[in-house]
């Protein structure tokens, strides 16, 4: 009897192991295709940029911005980015600088308080690289730019980095004296690193 | 006889001469001006100058070290011999001392400095705001005691060529005649 029972016990013991595995693969795949990257972590966050100015380069930085972001690392086309970045809160490596920069022929803060990327589109390249093509908006002028980023899982935080390049000159940043690039140069590299949670 | 000095210490005695004499206006006048392209221009060729100044005056020193200058007149009062030597040696630090600290101003302030907008000179600081302002102020000191021991220095060349009518100023101005 116990040698004719057994194999059916052991089956079904087996049936309902693979049961459990199988509910449980289904739960991590669902999870798993679930985590979006969305809260951004302004602490955890930086927008950075450096510019030259007689061959010297100088770092500022952005101290205040708003980031929205859905970011699904199973889904990257479907994610949605924008950036509202209060460009009053500049640091521009000086007190004169800082100064200097939120006046009319610079940033004009006052008429264009903050600056504005919106994603059109997410493209993965290779591995965690990715490609976003966007509108960035400054003091009125929308410009199409192209902006290499990295996504970093770090335990439930999603780390995302990258930099592109912009020209003053495109955004009238730096009018009149100030308007060609001899002494400030027109290139400002700008770099960020935004850290989302899920 | 050689009264004179060498006539390497005489060009970097002038050429330093001549840029520190431009130096001194320029800086006064540039840190009061408003931040403008052309403020931004004059502080990168005073940098620059001042970088120069700071090679020269090793230059200098070297060759000094390596040269004897001619020797005071043995008539000169004692007083004076040790007056002139610390008036000197006074100078020979300050040449250093200035294009030193404001270079470590410069970097505490977050500007490295690049010479002639090349060839960058290494941050020996970071950027620190206190250390930035204290520095200004040892830079402005300097300066100020670097005028009040030129103007011994000028003074007392003039005092020896119009007063004593000695040979102590035509010793560092070329030579009429080639002889050497």
């Amino acid at each position: 009897m116990e040698s004719t029972q057994q194999p059916v016990r052991v089956q079904q013991l087996r049936q309902l192991r693979q049961g459990a595995v199988g509910l449980l693969l289904f739960v991590a795949l669902g999870l798993a295709q679930a985590v979006e990257y969305r809260n951004v972590q302004p602490e955890k966050s930086a927008i950075n940029f450096t510019y030259k100015q007689m061959g010297v380069a100088i770092d500022g930085r952005f101290r205040k911005f708003a980031a929205q972001l859905n970011f699904d690392p199973a889904k990257p086309t479907a994610a949605k980015v924008s950036f509202d970045v209060d460009l009053a809160s500049v640091d521009a490596g000086s007190p004169d600088a800082d100064q200097e920069v939120v006046g009319r022929e610079w940033l004009n803060t006052k008429s264009f308080p903050s600056a504005r990327f919106v994603a059109t589109s997410v493209k993965p390249t290779s591995g965690n690289k990715y490609e976003v093509n966007g509108k960035l908006t400054i003091k009125g002028q929308s410009r199409d730019v192209v902006i290499p980023a990295t996504f970093t899982p770090a335990g439930n935080n999603g780390l995302f980095e990258g930099g592109f390049t912009i020209r003053r000159g495109d955004f009238a940043i730096g009018e009149g004296a100030w308007s060609k690039f001899d002494i400030v140069a027109n290139d400002v590299q700008i770099k960020f690193r935004i850290t989302a949670a899920q | 006889m050689s009264q004179h000095y060498t006539r390497t210490a005489k060009a970097l005695h002038w050429l330093m001469a001549v840029l520190i004499l431009g130096m001194l206006p320029l800086g006064f006048y540039m840190s009061g001006l408003k931040l403008s392209p052309q403020k931004l221009q004059l502080y990168s060729w005073h940098k620059w100058a001042g970088v120069t100044i700071f090679l020269l005056a090793l230059v200098r020193l070297a060759w000094r070290a390596t040269h004897r200058p001619p020797p005071l007149p043995a008539s000169l009062p004692r007083s004076q011999q040790i007056a002139a030597a610390a008036g000197h040696w006074l100078l020979y630090i300050l040449i250093i001392a200035i294009p030193l600290s404001g270079w470590l101003m410069s970097s505490a302030k977050g500007f490295q400095t690049v010479w002639f907008g090349v060839l960058p000179i290494p941050d020996l600081v970071g950027k620190n705001k206190e250390l930035g302002s204290l520095l200004t102020d040892v830079h402005v000191a300097l300066n100020f005691l670097l005028i009040a021991v030129l103007l011994g220095h000028v003074g007392a060349a003039l005092k020896h060529h119009f007063y004593d009518r000695d040979d102590i100023l035509l010793r560092m101005l070329p030579r009429k005649t080639r002889e050497n």
